[in-house]
């Protein structure tokens, strides 16, 4: 056992925190200039970290779930408003089918509450599902039911013209309405079905892939509300100096240091575990992280006070990514859920 | 970054397996009954004369040169095992191998490692708890030896200590920091009453306190040079919270997968809010294993305790707060059958937010180490 991240990971790391460091969102402002998110996209597609669970010719991916997990780190942490979640989920269920990498920018398709995947209902997608990452993506995947498992679907995907046709907390990954009719057309050249071990070890790579995302959330989080508590001063001191402030803050960082270590396992059991030993570690990651995420972002607009609570501070924008990266797969309770069943347990209902 | 095993673990990993089923001591948990207390200097002599302990210590005082990792594989197979966690006595041999001299080392480390010699800790006293450092027990210098008066409490295992690592003021006339000598003070004498504190929970072999009124302790029992017990102490204090030096994930280990067994057995007895408490349990059980593997894989760099184990000492209890909490929602409170074990978890878990360093203290240190937040 060795858990320390190696070199290449290392690079790796480095070289997503200068991306977002350069081109992620570090005022409320910036969500609305084009011109640097289209650079920030061009720099995720140039770095090819949207392809990193294509298929290499023996049917593997190109990286493991733990170079993913640490490119979804970064871009939460930098607000990253480039698709990354959905691309990276849509290019893992192609590549588990057997199917070629598609030619166009493509996401998935959740059901209304985000929870699960959306399941093609008589070649339609079911009402109000929702495609990830709609910004950019033209196409997005389904399940579609067979007798022999699970095979996959596509719809066509119009980008939001316009705010109205955006939905969700989430201001740096929109989230749209597959609009009517929704068609789902089978994708061609599968080689196989999925059985639920593929599901499963797919739903593992998403839940690795939002917790990270909500570990990176929490820090850019703290690091923007330690910032602002050194400089904020009320009765001649710093706000940082006063214990009642330094005492929320090191229950946030303490959230994101257990978040992380969990997260980490969570990514590294995708490709390494048993496919229900990856979920149940990606569903223990997801409850832990939902809730500290929730929790951090929260102090981090309390420790702001008044200004905390007006759209120009950047707090809530940590807040509201948190809340989508929390749904997508089912936050705190479908994963205690989830954790109880992989224990055997049978879960009441009021659980899920 | 990998959490698995590398050959040499594996191989070393089922060994321990193989082992560890033919020697279970069956003790009940640590927390619910004097019966463990009684048991658990046996439980730490077999399981070091098997070789099972002091892996990551250094061979010269009784370890294995093993790398930090190796714990973590024995409190997981520990854990699976369903055996008592590994003694808890990492902080005192942290603190001797940094502070004491060839000698001290030499003459004290093996039988703390073996557990042939029992230890206790002489820290805190009625008036210097979290604010340790203006503790008043003096070590007056009489030829050869010291002679100490003063009162400890909190003393974990006192009853059965050979021996008690204590900080006593050997200078009364410097700053309270600079002022403190470290001591290893041999319990069998008359000078010494030690006394049994019943903890909330209603078991008595664990905490006690300690009066020492003129016990004599030979000048080369001093623990480093005159006036550096502080340090020593922060030493021991910092390693005392770290969950990867205390074995603690075994602990909550064991007692979860009880808990989850109970609730397997007979689910319709149990409401949502006893599945979510369990759950938690669970997670933050799942979450600390995780932890101490990164913290003992940075090991391998040379790092070593600082600043984080306040982190480690938070996450720790809120951990073992989990796994008392939902102790609570699935055994009750009221016990028609008498058998309140669940109970006794629960009411014990509410120390570890207190041993060791408070939340409080815990979250000072935090702010003003790791995030770097001014001082009021």
């Amino acid at each position: 056992m060795d858990v320390r991240l190696s070199p290449e990971q290392v690079a790796l790391r480095a070289a997503a925190a200068q991306v977002v460091d350069r081109l992620g969102v570090h005022g409320v402002a910036e969500l609305d200039d084009f011109e640097r998110a289209s650079k920030l996209d061009a720099a995720v597609a140039a770095s090819g970290w949207r392809e990193l669970r294509t298929a290499t010719d023996d049917g593997t991916p190109w990286a493991s779930a733990v170079e993913v997990a640490l490119v979804a780190e970064e871009l939460g942490r930098g607000l990253g408003d480039a698709p990354f979640v959905g691309a990276t989920l849509a290019a893992e269920l192609r590549r588990r089918v057997g199917a070629p990498a598609a030619g166009v920018p493509e996401t998935v398709v959740f059901r209304a509450d985000l929870g699960e995947l959306a399941t093609d209902e008589g070649g339609q997608v079911p009402a109000g599902a929702l495609a990830l990452d709609a910004g950019i993506a033209e196409t997005a995947l389904v399940f579609v039911g067979r007798a022999e498992g699970w095979s996959l679907g596509a719809v066509a995907v119009e980008p939001p013209t316009n705010a109205p046709s955006t939905s969700g907390a989430d201001l740096t990954r929109p989230v749209a309405s597959v609009r009517a009719p929704g068609t789902v057309i089978a994708i061609d050249g599968q080689g196989r079905p999925l059985d639920n071990d593929d599901v499963a070890a797919w739903q593992s790579l998403a839940l690795a892939m939002t917790s990270a995302d909500l570990v990176g959330v929490m820090r850019g989080a703290l690091d923007l509300t330690i910032d602002y508590a050194r400089t904020r001063h009320q009765y001649g001191a710093s706000i940082g100096s006063f214990q009642a402030v330094q005492h929320l803050l090191a229950d946030a960082f303490v959230a994101m240091e257990g978040s992380r270590s969990i997260a980490l396992h969570a990514a590294w059991a995708v490709d390494a575990l048993s496919a229900p030993e990856a979920l149940a570690a990606g569903s223990a990651s997801k409850a832990y992280c939902a809730r500290a995420a929730r929790a951090v972002c929260e102090t981090a607009i309390q420790v702001h006070g008044g200004i905390g609570n007006t759209w120009e501070c950047l707090a809530h924008v940590f807040l509201r990514r948190a809340l989508l990266s929390s749904d997508l797969l089912g936050g705190v309770g479908p994963n205690l859920a989830r954790v109880l069943q992989a224990r055997n347990i049978g879960v009441d209902d009021g659980l899920r | 970054m990998d959490f698995a095993d590398s050959p040499e673990e594996l191989e070393f990993r089922l060994r321990l397996r193989t082992w560890l089923s033919q020697n279970n001591p069956g003790l009940p948990a640590s927390s619910t009954a004097d019966e463990y207390w009684a048991g658990q200097a046996a439980w730490h002599r077999t399981l070091y004369d098997a070789g099972f302990f002091g892996l990551s210590w250094p061979a010269e005082v009784g370890g294995h040169d093993l790398a930090s990792v190796y714990e973590v594989i024995l409190d997981e197979e520990l854990t699976t095992a369903g055996t008592p966690p590994r003694p808890s006595v990492g902080y005192l041999v942290q603190g001797l191998l940094r502070h004491g001299n060839d000698d001290i080392r030499r003459r004290f480390l093996p039988g703390l490692v073996s557990g042939r010699e029992r230890w206790c800790q002489g820290f805190s006293e009625p008036d210097a708890g979290s604010d340790l450092a203006s503790l008043r027990t003096r070590a007056v210098r009489d030829g050869e030896e010291y002679v100490i008066t003063g009162h400890k409490v909190w003393t974990s295992y006192s009853d059965a200590a050979d021996w008690c690592l204590v900080l006593a003021r050997t200078d009364p006339d410097v700053p309270k920091h600079k002022g403190i000598s470290a001591f290893i003070v041999p319990m069998g004498q008359s000078a010494i009453e030690q006394r049994p504190l019943q903890m909330i929970n209603g078991i008595t072999r664990e905490f006690g306190e300690v009066l020492f009124d003129g016990a004599r302790v030979d000048a080369a029992n001093m623990v480093g040079e005159p006036g550096e017990g502080w340090r020593l102490a922060m030493t021991v204090v910092s390693h005392e919270r770290e969950p990867g030096e205390l074995g603690y994930v075994a602990r909550y280990g064991k007692l979860v997968n009880e808990l989850a067994l109970v609730v397997e057995e007979a689910p319709s007895r149990f409401g949502p809010e006893a599945q979510r408490d369990l759950a938690w349990a669970l997670i933050e059980t799942e979450m600390l294993r995780c932890h101490v593997s990164r913290r003992l894989s940075d090991r391998r760099n040379g790092l070593s305790h600082g600043p984080q184990g306040s982190v480690d000492k938070l996450l720790m209890t809120a951990a073992e707060q989990a796994v008392g909490h939902a102790a609570l929602s699935i055994g009750g409170a009221v016990h028609a059958d008498g058998d309140d074990t669940w109970l006794k978890v629960y009411l014990y878990s509410r120390a570890q937010s207190v041993m060791g360093g408070t939340s409080q203290i815990q979250r000072n240190l935090i702010a003003g180490r790791i995030l770097e937040l001014p001082t009021s």
